[in-house]
């Protein structure tokens, strides 16, 4: 029971960074119906800003941990934000209203340009920071196993909770919102109205990115550890979470990332730690084949 | 269509310039975190490194790179103009694919007789031309029935362990497990295809991705089966008929150089294995030809173009889709048997995802359902890495990179056309 406890916590701090990653996966796929190949990779790019920035704050001598927090939140923001508006702008733009398979080739190639670029630049060996925040609560002890939440699973959870809401807001309340829900669901149209499309969909893709960035910090706090590989299968089990909740869908991207993270960690702890990645996506399989629409996606009418 | 409204009104200088410098900003931001500031390792813990001035060559870089484009495309924008006004834009790409097919043919033949001591050629030529196999099965699954497939390479794997497995375990011959593999390949084809047809494209996408995956965790993991991630190893090489290509000739046979009376060379199985895939991506060419005439292969045509249409017409979706997938898969098979044969070594690293977006690439790159298409970009997909090789290091960074911009400047494919491959002729008489 208390390791049932403990792996729920696991799964849950796991659950929330698929989910962060898998908004940028459902809201790039509902504005222009493309899958953001490259958003993993992006997603990686902001894991290596946060080394560098803790690295600096480290020979700054900067020890109050917000403070460190915060400042390392604010660069990897803007640096990954900048990277998802650039990747949109040269990848995917001058392909938009071509076939459909044109830009998702396009981004595999800019995957796989960014995954060597960062290899490049900063070296092909893992990345290793010292703990940022340490230690934890115990929540319930029994003599077999001690069940606690780390301060950074506790900060994990919290910011993603928070995170959403403020997006769920955004979304539904400010004028952004209503422009790039209106391109979601007719782009001539709402260039009609006079949205600016090109735009709300730049806006779109730095907001992923910005979300993925969150995610990369976290994962740098979380682990400690990053290597340059870290976003492609971050990337594809953002994107099952994002088809599980139901593509196009904002609380379905986190609902489904929680139960990937979720079933991954139980998986891991009862089954056979080898196949969890077997795991997830036998269960998407599953879903997709019962539930074609994920699990809070609206069925799509196609008309003729 | 940003470059036809800069060709119109034609830029200033101090609009190049400030254009420039703007790509150059955006280059110091991009670059500032990877290429300006890196961690180092000193003594266990990580240390910051400036590099400014690589930094400062990266954006000049930037800044001259985007002026000299600017003005390129300008130019090229204003050729096409000129050329439009003057007319005759009758587009040529079908007679120059089938002319290209033969001169391609006819040097496939030569080569291996050209470069026939050179043995990084015939190499690379094979390697090319098991892509070219592999994107002509592909093509049957994306090109022509339009199903996104992103874990094709399961199926290639599932031919290189049916072989490995077949030949080390139970003795069986190259020939002798070629269709077995192959059917064995469909089969999983049809075991993946049966419960996920019916969904759509990008689900398609992910769910084959997913599977393709699987397999790789599946062969990493099993050890007692496919020997987890060493691999499966000294794999018997193919023969010719019965002749195999060894220095010395088995007791009271022969072996291929002795039977011809020619010094024995390396190089004889080589341009063997050569000739044996060229042959093989022939055939794969003929058949896939072939089908596409038949009413199947214009079923997976039409079912590209417009599934409602097709349920409409009372066709069964469910079953044109399987068979694109058993065809595609088996054709992987083959390409899987052929490779694990060639190398005598497969594991679990050869089958990754990069493989099969490589080989959707090829597809795409090609003009999606064009045959020359995918020779074109299987030939250059291998020849940028190889090109690459001498900067090792930039290989894989620029085939991404070219990736993205053969997309960027043809989004349909270096030889794209969409034609049906059959028409109805015309009614003669003015009958309807």
């Amino acid at each position: 029971m208390a390791y049932a406890l403990q792996q729920l916590i696991n799964g849950l701090t796991l659950g929330a960074m698929y989910g962060l990653i898998a908004i940028g996966y459902t809201m790039v796929y509902g504005i222009i119906g493309m899958i953001n190949f490259a958003h993993g990779d992006i997603f990686m790019v902001s894991a290596f800003i946060a080394v560098t920035a803790f690295t600096l704050l480290a020979a700054a001598d900067v020890t109050s941990i917000p403070l460190a927090l915060t400042f390392v939140l604010i660069v990897a923001l803007f640096f990954t934000s900048a990277y998802g508006w650039a990747v949109e702008r040269t990848a995917y733009r001058p392909l938009r209203g071509s076939t459909r398979l044109a830009p998702l080739i396009s981004a595999i190639g800019m995957s796989i340009f960014l995954q060597n670029a960062v290899q490049l630049t900063q070296g092909a060996r893992v990345k290793p920071i010292p703990p940022v925040i340490e230690g934890g609560v115990q929540l319930w002890s029994t003599p077999a196993f001690t069940v606690q939440i780390g301060w950074s699973q506790l900060l994990i959870i919290v910011t993603t909770v928070v995170l959403m809401i403020a997006f769920t807001w955004m979304i539904t309340q400010t004028p952004f919102g209503r422009q790039q829900r209106a391109c979601e669901q007719d782009r001539t149209m709402a260039a009609l109205l006079g949205v600016n499309v090109d735009r709300t969909i730049s806006l779109t893709f730095m907001l992923g990115a910005a979300l993925a960035a969150v995610a990369g910090v976290m994962v740098t706090v979380y682990y400690g550890v990053v290597d340059f590989f870290i976003g492609f299968l971050a990337g594809i089990k953002a994107f099952t979470a994002a088809v599980l909740g139901g593509i196009g869908s904002l609380p379905g991207a986190m609902l489904g990332g929680l139960l990937i993270g979720l079933i991954e960690s139980f998986w891991a702890a009862y089954l056979w730690a080898e196949y969890k990645d077997v795991a997830t996506f036998g269960i998407l399989c599953l879903v997709l084949m019962l539930r074609p629409s994920g699990l809070l996606g609206r069925p799509e009418v196609e008309k003729v | 269509m940003s470059t036809v409204v800069f060709a119109a009104h034609g830029m200033t200088p101090a609009e190049r310039l400030r254009d420039a410098g703007w790509i150059a900003f955006v280059a110091f931001i991009l670059g500032v975190p990877l290429i300006g500031l890196t961690t180092v390792d000193v003594g266990g813990r990580l240390a910051v490194n400036t590099r400014f001035g690589l930094l400062a060559a990266a954006v000049a870089v930037a800044f001259g790179g985007r002026l000299a484009l600017r003005w390129a495309f300008d130019r090229l924008a204003a050729r096409k103009a000129s050329r439009q006004r003057a007319g005759s834009a009758i587009s040529r790409t079908q007679t120059i694919a089938n002319v290209l097919g033969w001169i391609a043919l006819g040097a496939a033949v030569a080569l291996p007789i050209a470069f026939s001591d050179n043995r990084y050629v015939v190499d690379t030529a094979t390697t090319v031309l098991i892509y070219v196999m592999l994107g002509w099965g592909l093509n049957v699954v994306v090109g022509l029935a339009g199903l996104l497939d992103l874990g094709y390479v399961a199926f290639y794997a599932v031919g290189a362990y049916a072989y490995a497995l077949l030949s080390t375990q139970y003795g069986w011959s190259f020939w002798e497990a070629l269709p077995v593999a192959g059917a064995i390949a469909a089969g999983f084809g049809i075991l993946l295809g049966y419960p996920i047809l019916r969904l759509r494209g990008d689900y398609l996408a992910i769910v084959t991705l997913g599977f393709g995956e699987i397999i790789r965790v599946i062969l990493v993991n099993w050890t007692e089966f496919s020997g987890g991630p060493n691999g499966i190893g000294s794999i018997p090489r193919p023969s010719f008929f019965g002749l195999a290509f060894t220095r010395s000739a088995p007791e009271g046979g022969h072996s291929f150089a002795s039977f011809f009376g020619l010094e024995f060379s390396a190089m004889h199985r080589l341009i063997f294995l050569y000739y044996l895939i060229l042959v093989l991506a022939l055939l794969t060419h003929a058949f896939v030809s072939r089908l596409r005439k038949l009413p199947v292969g214009r079923a997976w045509e039409a079912l590209r173009e417009d599934e409602i249409a097709c349920k409409a017409m009372g066709m069964n979706t469910t079953h044109i889709k399987l068979s694109a997938f058993a065809i595609g898969a088996m054709l992987g098979g083959f390409a899987g048997v052929f490779f694990a044969a060639r190398q005598g070594f497969v594991s679990p690293e050869s089958f990754v995802f990069t493989e099969s977006a490589i080989i959707l690439a090829i597809v795409v790159l090609g003009g999606m359902g064009s045959q020359m298409g995918v020779v074109l970009a299987a030939t250059l997909l291998v020849l940028i890495p190889e090109f690459g090789r001498n900067f090792a290091e930039y290989r894989m960074l620029l085939f991404g990179l070219a990736m993205v911009l053969i997309m960027v400047w043809r989004p349909g494919g270096l030889l794209a056309h969409r034609e049906p491959t059959l028409r109805l002729a015309k009614a003669a008489g003015g009958e309807q």
